[in-house]
């Protein structure tokens, strides 16, 4: 095979599997947003603690790969729940850029306290199973890559039968299209947005620890990895949730061969390139339907 | 009887004559180079304010103004060896105009839209500062920026530089205060409450939107000039996402709308990590504790915080005197 192709081709699929990884986060703002309009800016730090975590668990406590994934995720979920409980429900009803100043606060304070547990270095986690590389036609890749679209895959398949046909995903969807009449019916809303935070915790931290073996982790990864999760679901629109998947693994894929044949250096800049342009022409995003401004 | 405007200049004249003053006390070089960078902040504190707290609209790009202004001066005068002042007033015009360009279609945007796109602008504008290395210098910076010059007298020492900083500021500061009074405070005001009630009694919210953004780009480009020839060193890192949010604390925690608060706010996180600087590293969890606990307690900021606060002591005052009688 060519040595062009076979390039062409791992950038394809580092593309993918960067992808699949805004694909989840962006899930966790869409989550968000849609049962309580807001963006939450401190989506991004879940993904770090997801990484750091189970990296302090794995390493430093010496517990194996399994119980340090599940122990991470729920506590990530738990510090999800309790930013909702203290930070965003006493402000329910406050106008927009107060709802933004404190989850950036919120953010800025996680990603902090992070730096002051755990240090400014850089850390590798270790690859779950291995790193010799899989040869598949002729190009590499990584086991951790599988690993990415096998929980990517997992994760799409369970929240799709969640929203779908579980009770609560049922009636979180009540909520996010109109929180007022779902409470008439005799949905806690209070309880769907709690859940909503848990649920985005717990997708954002899992994101976070299947990329952390690909790129490293540190405490100040969150805030790109949430940026980039956040122009994957614009892409995709907000309200439709195959369009986010979609969305993130434009966005990787646009990324990788960005990077690989115009310029490196640029990389992180072709995310914001195309959050801007999507922002401007279609805010609805790409897959999305049009919303219509409520007064 | 007291006008409100007249109490408002009486107000202005004390805090200007105040400030003025201040160098005599603070003879410490130390000090007054703290002063000066308290001067700057309140300038693009106010600036950001005026985006904020008169508009209702977010920006968490608004470090790219700052840096825009800081890196066309050092640029124009290290490299092409232009006056420093015509430089500083077309590195204001620069960022005007690029805040104006982008302002259409980002003021379109609203909320949390629009916070996320002006983060996207600012770190846009950040990565290049980064990389186009040939002329920023890139992430090592860019140094020896002149001082600026009138004549004989030449801004290297911290005396030289409060004063050109604080009258500057100053200016800027009189101007917001009687921009709140016009009619554009008003359309302004209207704008910030609602939107459409606004539309409805005839204001281009939009064009509004806009004109606001690039007067406060322009401040904010202004500061970024004063700051290059003041430290005669800049590096990417002060123009960063990290000092966006710095700011948009400063206005917070200053009080959304208020002009003093937003000195206030300025002093306060400009002074504050010289304080934690002993904590290393403390200051960002603080920072972020900060937002969230003005945010929720104080909404409306220190100053109106604190107004509310001392109302409530006097008027438990009043009610036990009342008691006692």
């Amino acid at each position: 095979m060519d040595d062009n192709y076979r390039q062409l081709f791992q950038y394809i699929l580092s593309g993918l599997a960067n992808g699949s990884i805004y694909a989840l986060i962006g899930f966790g703002f869409a989550i968000i947003h849609n049962a309580t309009g807001i963006i939450n800016f401190a989506q991004g730090e879940f993904v770090m603690l997801g990484g750091m975590l189970t990296l302090f668990f794995l390493v430093f406590c010496g517990f194996p790969l399994a119980p340090s994934i599940i122990l991470s995720v729920l506590i990530a979920t738990l510090i999800g729940i309790s930013f909702e409980r203290l930070a965003i429900r006493p402000l329910k009803n406050a106008k927009p850029i107060r709802l933004i100043i404190i989850t950036i606060g919120a953010s800025i304070f996680i990603r902090g306290a992070a730096m002051l547990v755990w240090g400014k270095d850089t850390h590798a986690l270790p690859a779950f199973s291995g790193t010799d590389p899989l040869y598949l036609a002729g190009a590499t890749i990584m086991p951790q890559h599988l690993w990415i679209f096998g929980i990517t895959l997992l994760v799409i398949f369970f929240s799709r039968i969640f929203f779908n046909h579980s009770i609560i995903g049922k009636a979180m969807r009540a909520c996010a299209y109109n929180a007022q009449a779902a409470s008439l019916v005799g949905i806690d809303v209070k309880i769907m947005v709690m859940i909503s935070f848990a649920i985005s915790a717990a997708i954002g931290s899992l994101a976070g620890i299947i990329i952390a073996p690909l790129t490293m982790t540190s405490y100040d990864v969150g805030i790109m990895l949430g940026l980039k999760g956040f122009c994957a679901v614009i892409i995709g629109g907000m309200s439709s949730g195959l369009g986010t998947v979609m969305g993130g693994l434009l966005l990787g894929l646009l990324e990788a061969l960005g990077a690989g044949f115009i310029s490196a250096s640029y990389k992180d800049a072709i995310a914001f390139i195309i959050l801007l342009l999507i922002l401007f022409l279609r805010p609805q995003g790409l897959f999305g339907a049009k919303e219509t401004e409520r007064v | 009887m007291i006008t409100e405007e007249k109490r408002q200049i009486f107000i202005f004249l004390i805090f200007a004559l105040a400030l003025l003053a201040a160098p005599v006390f603070f003879r410490e070089s130390y000090l007054l180079t703290v002063l000066v960078f308290i001067g700057i902040h309140t300038m693009l504190a106010v600036a950001l304010n005026l985006l904020m707290g008169y508009a209702g609209q977010i920006s968490l790009g608004h470090a790219a103004f700052f840096g825009l202004g800081a890196y066309l001066s050092g640029i124009l005068t290290t490299r092409f060896g232009l006056d420093p002042w015509l430089v500083i007033i077309l590195a204001a015009l620069c960022a005007a105009v690029v805040a104006f360009v982008i302002g259409f279609p980002i003021l379109k945007l609203k909320g949390h839209y629009l916070a996320m796109a002006t983060l996207g602008f600012g770190i846009i504008i950040y990565i290049v500062f980064n990389e186009t290395v040939d002329w920023t210098g890139g992430p090592s910076g860019l140094s020896s920026i002149p001082s600026l010059q009138i004549g004989t007298i030449i801004f290297d020492s911290d005396l030289y530089n409060y004063y050109l900083v604080w009258i500057i500021t100053l200016c800027v500061m009189l101007l917001s205060i009687n921009l709140s009074q016009s009619r554009i405070g008003r359309a302004l005001r209207a704008v910030h409450d609602s939107e459409v009630a606004a539309r409805v009694m005839g204001i281009n919210a939009w064009f509004l939107k806009v004109q606001i953004f690039t007067v406060s780009a322009f401040i904010s480009a202004v500061a970024g000039s004063l700051y290059a020839h003041a430290l005669t060193f800049i590096s990417p890192a002060s123009f960063g996402f990290n000092f966006s949010v710095e700011l948009v604390t400063m206005v917070v925690v200053g009080g959304l709308g208020s002009i003093y608060g937003s000195f206030l706010g300025a002093a306060i996180l400009t002074v504050l990590p010289e304080f934690l600087r002993v904590f290393e590293d403390f200051d960002v969890v603080i920072y972020g504790l900060l937002l969230i606990i003005m945010n929720m307690f104080m909404p409306g900021g220190l100053i109106s915080g604190l107004e509310m606060l001392a109302q409530k002591v006097v008027l438990k005052i009043k009610k036990k005197r009342h008691a006692d009688a």
